[in-house]
């Protein structure tokens, strides 16, 4: 049986691969709002951060899970939102 | 239920390489974000469904008042405040993935959990100070100046030093919860003296940087809690960070290593000799020169977004398009305080994007130029780059304002540039000083073509 942590490897480097890919050609007009939303998406700590605040297993670790949700989700919202903001200034010439 | 949030996770990790493929055009960016936010959406709901929760009382607390907070931020924050706001927000995931990787500890974790946990509790914490630090210069409520002391070197390699040994000894004794202390302490430490040393102009490269980090955070985080999209998020935003970082330092002309462990330009002797005198010009005279011209060039930088002079710039384009003349943007990948800083401002003073040029595009073009107008920008433009191999910025690519008929230069006095090195062209024989705010000169230039 081949452990966990060696498909978890496996992930990691096939993403990383595929964020080179991504962001390779992006031009340079854009690399704001790309940069605003990619750390909305690091927000993704969120969802770890919801398993620990709801397993009750210790008090430390539900009020630390809670911090982490709050942190993650100003992250997350924030994020999305002023990218969304930017995104829509960003227009072609009309006509 | 187990096997559907696993796969409910693998779609959403799909929207987010989507989304991330979309966001790379601008016809498509908007959508690209919707999508990918629709995957955080469904990342969302499939955690809160796990069956492991027993208590929703503080999910639900924590996602309001975060979510609360963060849509205020979104919607209040001025464009000019950007750069420091996203300083601020990458901040905050550093520090969530920290507190994840604490939370995460459990009696009986093996050594490769435990060392994941170490791992997010680093880079989570450096993230979180380094960003404060940078969103504390950005916003100049502490001074933007590289802080250089002696013996810095010294400290940072025991800071180091401590982090390893005090990782491998919670590694090792996983108990002992005064090592586990000792990390966070330290990696906290460690954020604020890898920041403080670099200075404001290179802040687009830290703030990538910075982003890479805090998706290597939650990347860390997800090997802690064994949870794929966290891994897969995180990395996703951990490379997408470092080929910006690359991006930037190919635009200066520097290795990475050389903008984190020095102060700009320092070591280097600034042999740059200028010939020639300052000649300053008037409104109403550059109007005259401006209104006979057919091609005119704009080249931003940092002054703009201080002087905020964004709008006026834009209604002053309208006025010599009407007088028909050809008006192009300049854009210089490090202009300003973060990637692609430039391009964010003029979008919102509704300038379209296809009017804004990069480098490359617009440097070819420049002897055809009639009128090239500086407006707060001094490195980027700076020709000793390109002359002189004594200048500290030599190597750098910069845009060829000097190659153009004319040269305007929009600058509140002579105080030289962030990197505090001479520019020739402020003395060429083409070129022609318009002292004052930017904003108000502007004002001046419009008032003269209405």
């Amino acid at each position: 049986m081949i452990p966990a942590e060696v498909f978890l490897t496996f992930i990691l480097m096939l993403s990383i691969f595929l964020g080179f890919e991504l962001i390779n050609k992006v031009p340079a007009t854009l690399h704001t709002p790309l940069m605003s939303g990619a750390n909305a998406i690091s927000g993704i700590t969120v969802v770890g951060a919801i398993a620990l605040a709801g397993t009750g297993e210790s008090d430390l670790a539900q009020w630390l899970g809670f911090f982490a949700v709050a942190l993650a989700s100003i992250n997350v919202v924030g994020g999305y939102l002023v990218t969304d903001r930017m995104l829509a200034m960003f227009k072609k010439k009309e006509g | 239920m187990d096997n559907l949030i696993q796969y409910a996770y693998v779609v959403a990790a799909a929207l987010f390489i989507f989304g991330l493929k979309q966001l790379g055009s601008a016809a498509t960016a908007r959508r690209g974000n919707m999508i990918s936010s629709s995957g955080m959406l469904l990342a969302i709901v499939a955690a809160l469904l796990d069956q492991g929760i027993l208590d929703y009382q503080m999910i639900v607390i924590g996602m309001v008042v975060g979510g609360a907070i963060g849509a205020y931020v979104a919607r209040t924050v001025e464009m000019t405040a950007m750069p420091e706001m996203v300083a601020m927000f990458n901040g905050f995931g550093g520090m969530a993935s920290l507190l994840v990787g604490m939370a995460a500890i459990a009696p009986g974790a093996d050594a490769f959990t435990l060392t994941t946990i170490v791992l997010s509790i680093l880079i989570g914490g450096m993230t979180f100070t380094g960003s404060l630090v940078a969103y504390g210069k950005l916003s100049e409520r502490i001074s933007s100046a590289a802080v250089m002391f002696a013996k810095q070197q010294m400290v940072n390699g025991l800071i180091v030093a401590g982090i390893v040994l005090s990782g491998v000894m919670f590694v090792n004794n996983p108990d002992a919860t005064f090592w586990l202390f000792l990390v966070v302490v330290l990696s906290l430490a460690f954020g604020i003296m890898a920041v403080i040393p670099i200075g404001g102009a290179d802040m687009p490269v830290v703030i990538s940087l910075l982003n890479s980090y805090s998706g290597l955070a939650a990347c860390a985080a997800g090997f802690a809690v064994d949870n794929n999209i966290l891994i897969v998020a995180g990395s996703l935003v951990g490379a997408s960070g470092i080929i910006l970082t690359q991006i930037m330092c190919k635009a200066m002309n520097r290795s990475l290593s050389n903008v984190l462990f020095s102060g700009f330009g320092s070591g280097v002797q600034d042999t740059t000799e200028v010939e020639g005198e300052i000649k300053p010009i008037s409104v109403e005279d550059a109007y005259y020169v401006l209104e006979a011209a057919s091609s005119v060039a704009i080249v931003p930088g940092y002054g703009m977004a201080v002087a905020q002079a964004q709008h006026v710039v834009k209604e002053l384009t309208e006025l010599m398009e009407q007088n028909g003349a050809e008006v192009n943007f300049g854009i210089h990948p490090v202009a300003g305080r973060m990637p692609g800083h430039m391009n964010v401002l003029l979008a919102e003073a509704d300038v379209p994007y296809d009017q804004l040029l990069e480098m490359d595009d617009i440097n070819p073009r420049m002897e055809t130029v009639d009128v090239a107008i500086v407006i707060g920008a001094n490195d980027v433009v700076n020709p000793a780059a390109r002359e002189n191999e004594g200048s500290p910025i030599y190597g750098m690519p910069v845009i060829n304002v000097d190659t153009a008929r004319t040269v305007f230069v929009l600058k509140r006095s002579m105080a030289s540039g962030f990197a505090g090195i001479e520019n020739p062209l402020f003395y060429k024989e083409n070129t022609r000083m318009l002292f004052g705010d930017a904003k108000e000169s502007i004002g001046g230039l419009i008032r003269e073509f209405s």
